[in-house]
C-alpha cells in the first residue's frame, strides 16, 4: 500500500460559479522511502498541491479529492484536531524562504522545542530539558557547526543555508514519515544548494523516510529523485521514473522545458524557447492546456482534452506522446494552425 | 569604430578596482571594514560577454554599482571609452553615465508601479536626450518593437504583463540611450525555464544586431556557459580565477571554480562532475580569514594558504589566484 494516496484532486479559489482553479484533477501516490519529484513553472499548481496535503489551504479556498489517504488514512474525513495532530508529526514541510518561514522573535531553541512539546513523545512534552536536549541533537544531525551556541541564536543571526538548516531540523523534529520540500534551495547559492540537498538525502535515506520534492529546477530532480511528476496549469501532464523521463519525454511539454535549458544547446545558439505563457485564471483554454504553446497541436487538441494514460509503465496526457526520437505517435500529422488570436 | 581603435582601448577597463565600506558594529566599537571589492582587474571589449560568478557576498553588485557610475571606487582605477571614471567630476560623469546602462535581477520590483509602460521608456530621454514629446514617443515605440513588445503595450502599467515581458520593458529601458555596455545583474534568475530561455534570446539577438557589451552578473552556471565569452570568477571581493570561457569551464584551474561547477546540478548523468566537498558558507567579509580567503573552504589547503595571500598570475590560458593551481590542474 502506497504512503500517500492522492486521487483527482482539486483545488480552487474564488467564487463557485466562475472559480480559479489552481490544482485540476490531480492523482498522485508515494511509497515509503521514496524520493519524488514534483516539477514545472510557477503558476503550475505544484505549491497548492503541497499545501492541500498539508491541509493548509484555507477558506475560501476549497480542497475536493476522491482519495485523500496517508498511511491507510483517509485525511477528508479527519476532524481538524485529528488532522492537526498528524500535520507536523507525520507529514512534515519545509519551505523556500527560510527566513521567511522562521519567526523571528523567538530563539532556534523555543521554535525547536515548540515543535517538540506539541508532538513529541511523552517525556518530551513533559521534560523541558529533554526537549533541549533533542533539540541540539537535532541541530547536531543537520550538521550546525557550533550547535550549542547556535540553539541561542535568533533567525536574523543565520545565514539562508543555516536557516534552512534549522526548518530541516525542526521538520525532523517528530521523525515524519513524509517530508514536503517546497522549492529547498532556491533561494541559496549553488555551493550551498548542493549541500542541503546531500543533507537531505542523507537524512532520507538514513530515516527511511519518503520525501516529494517540489522544484521548477529540472536538474535538481534530475540529480535527486526517482520518479518525478510534471505539472503544467494545474495539471499532471507526465510522470516517469528518471532518468527516462528526461532521456525519452513522452509529453511535449517536457521535451520544450529540457530544450529550453542551456545545457542542453550548443555555445551560444538560440534557446528554444516555449513561446507565450502558462495560463491564468481567466485565459484557460480548451481541450489541452498546452495547445497554445505546443509545437505539434492540431485541431484535436484545441477541441479534447487528453486523458492522462498510461503508457508503458509511465503516464502522459497527451493525444499524440512521443516517441524514442522525439517525434509525435498515433498518426500525427502536421496541420497548418489558425492565425493565434491576440488573447 | 576602427577595428585597431577598439582593440587599442577597450571599452571598460578596471585596474586595481577597490571599494571598501565602513560599517558601525556599535557605538563605542571601532568601525569595520569590508572589502566589497579589493583589487579586481579586468577588461571588456565591445561586443563582447564578460560574466562575472560567485556566491552571494562576493561583490558582484557592489562591482555593477562600480561600473554603472553609482558609486566612485575607493582605490584604482576605472575607465569607460579611454576615460577615467574613478576620479572624474560630475559633469564628466553625468556625459558618461548614458554609455553604462542596467538590468536589474527582479523585474517586479525594478519597474515603477504607478508609471505606464511608455513613460518608463521615455524617462532616460527626458534626463538624457534632446527629443520633444514625439521624438521621445517615436524612440519608445521602436525600441519596444525591437524587444519584442506591441504598441498597444505602450499604454499599460507593468503589473499588467507577466515576468518575461517585464525584463523585456527593463532591458529596453536600458537600451532606449543606446549603451555600449549593459550591465545585467542576475536578469534570468528570477524567471521560469522557458522564460528565462526567451530572455537569453532576446540579449543574444541584440548583442548580435547593436554590438552592445555586456556585464554579465549571474550565479547560474549553465547560463554563463551559454552567453559569456570571459568568465570572471570572484571570491570575498577578489578574483580567484578569470579567462576565456572555454578554457575556464573545460579545464578550471581553481578549486573555487571546480566546485562551482560540480554543485551546479545536471540532467544528464554522463556530464556530472565528482561532487567537491564543500564544507561550510561564505566566510564574513568583515572578518575575512587570513591569507587566501577560501582556506577555510578548501579541500587542498595547506600551511602556505592559511599564510600568504595569493596573486592572480597566468596559469595555462587562464589566470588563477592558487598557490597551487599547477599541481592540482
Amino acid at each position: 500500500m502506497p504512503l500517500l494516496e492522492v486521487e483527482d484532486l482539486h483545488v480552487e479559489f474564488g467564487r463557485e460559479a466562475a472559480p480559479l482553479v489552481a490544482v485540476d484533477g490531480v492523482d498522485l501516490s508515494l511509497d515509503a522511502g521514496e524520493v519524488v519529484g514534483c516539477v514545472g513553472e510557477s503558476g503550475s499548481g505544484k505549491s497548492v498541491t503541497a499545501l492541500a496535503l498539508m491541509g493548509l489551504v484555507d477558506f475560501p479556498g476549497r480542497v475536493r479529492a476522491e482519495r485523500l489517504a496517508f498511511a491507510g488514512r483517509d485525511l477528508l474525513t479527519l476532524s481538524g484536531a485529528q488532522r492537526r495532530k498528524l500535520v507536523g508529526k507525520e507529514i512534515a514541510m519545509i519551505f523556500q524562504d527560510p527566513h521567511a518561514s522562521l519567526n523571528p522573535c523567538y530563539t532556534v531553541a523555543f521554535q525547536l522545542m515548540e515543535t517538540l512539546r506539541i508532538h513529541g513523545t511523552d517525556q518530551e512534552r513533559a521534560s523541558a530539558r529533554l526537549r533541549r536536549a533533542r533539540a541540539l541533537e537535532l541541530l547536531r544531525q543537520v550538521e550546525i557547526p557550533d550547535a550549542q551556541a547556535r540553539l541561542a541564536a535568533f533567525p536574523h543571526q543565520l545565514s539562508g543555508g543555516m536557516a534552512q538548516r534549522v526548518m530541516i531540523a525542526m521538520a525532523l523534529a517528530c521523525s515524519p514519515k513524509l517530508l514536503i520540500a517546497d522549492e529547498p534551495t532556491t533561494a541559496l547559492d549553488v555551493t550551498v544548494q548542493a549541500q542541503i540537498l546531500e543533507l537531505l538525502l542523507r537524512l532520507q535515506r538514513e530515516r527511511g523516510m519518503a520525501l516529494l520534492l517540489i522544484t521548477h529546477d529540472l536538474a535538481v530532480v534530475a540529480e535527486t529523485a526517482q520518479r518525478v511528476f510534471v505539472m503544467y496549469a494545474g495539471q499532471v501532464v507526465e510522470t516517469g521514473r528518471v532518468p527516462q523521463i528526461f532521456e525519452t519525454p513522452l509529453h511535449p511539454y517536457t521535451q520544450a522545458l529540457l530544450a529550453a535549458l542551456p545545457e542542453h544547446n550548443a555555445d551560444r545558439a538560440r534557446l528554444k524557447a516555449i513561446p507565450g505563457v502558462i495560463p491564468g485564471v481567466l485565459d484557460r483554454p480548451r481541450g489541452c492546456l498546452l495547445h497554445p504553446r505546443c509545437d505539434y497541436a492540431v485541431e484535436r487538441c484545441r477541441v479534447d482534452q487528453p486523458p492522462l494514460e498510461a503508457l508503458s509503465g509511465r503516464r502522459a496526457r497527451c493525444h499524440f506522446p512521443l516517441d524514442a526520437s522525439g517525434r509525435p505517435t498515433r498518426g500525427w500529422r502536421p496541420q497548418r494552425m489558425r492565425a493565434p488570436s491576440n488573447a | 569604430m576602427p577595428e585597431a581603435m577598439s582593440s587599442a582601448a577597450p571599452l571598460l577597463e578596471a585596474r586595481a578596482l577597490c571599494r571598501h565600506y565602513a560599517v558601525s558594529r556599535g557605538f563605542f566599537r571601532a568601525k569595520g571594514l569590508v572589502r566589497a571589492l579589493d583589487g579586481v582587474s579586468f577588461t571588456i571589449g565591445e561586443g563582447q560577454t564578460l560574466a562575472c560568478v560567485g556566491e552571494s557576498g562576493c561583490g558582484k553588485s557592489t562591482l555593477a554599482r562600480q561600473v554603472t557610475m553609482i558609486e566612485q571606487p575607493t582605490a584604482g582605477s576605472l575607465s569607460v571609452d579611454g576615460e577615467d571614471v574613478a576620479t572624474a567630476d560630475k559633469r564628466t560623469l553625468k556625459r558618461l553615465r548614458p554609455r553604462v546602462q542596467m538590468v536589474f535581477q527582479n523585474p517586479f520590483a525594478s519597474l515603477n508601479p504607478r508609471k505606464k509602460v511608455g513613460t518608463l521608456l521615455e524617462e532616460p530621454l527626458a534626463l538624457n536626450a534632446d527629443l520633444g514629446t514625439a521624438g521621445r514617443r517615436e524612440a519608445a515605440l521602436s525600441m519596444m518593437a525591437r524587444v519584442g513588445l506591441k504598441p498597444e503595450h505602450y499604454r499599460r502599467y507593468p503589473h499588467m504583463f507577466s515576468g518575461g515581458q517585464r525584463q523585456r520593458i527593463a532591458v529596453a529601458r536600458a537600451l532606449m540611450l543606446h549603451p555600449r555596455l549593459v550591465v545585467a545583474d542576475e536578469p534570468v534568475s528570477a524567471l521560469d525555464v522557458s522564460i528565462q530561455a526567451q530572455v537569453l534570446n532576446l540579449l543574444m539577438e541584440l548583442q548580435e544586431d547593436l554590438g552592445i557589451a555586456y556585464l554579465f552578473i549571474s550565479h547560474n552556471l549553465q547560463v554563463v556557459r551559454h552567453i559569456a565569452d570571459t568568465v570572471m570568477v570572484m571570491y570575498l571581493g577578489k578574483v580567484v580565477e578569470y579567462g576565456p570561457k572555454v578554457a575556464l569551464f573545460e579545464r578550471p584551474a581553481h578549486p573555487y571554480t571546480r566546485a562551482l561547477l560540480a554543485s551546479t546540478p545536471t540532467i544528464d548523468a554522463r556530464t556530472r562532475r565528482e561532487r567537491i566537498a564543500l564544507r561550510g558558507e561564505l566566510p564574513s567579509p568583515l572578518n575575512p580569514p587570513s591569507g587566501c580567503a577560501f582556506h577555510t573552504r578548501c579541500p587542498y589547503a595547506v600551511e602556505r594558504c592559511r599564510a600568504e595571500v595569493p596573486a592572480l598570475r597566468p596559469v595555462g590560458a587562464v589566470r588563477v589566484a592558487c598557490h597551487r593551481a599547477e599541481e592540482l590542474l
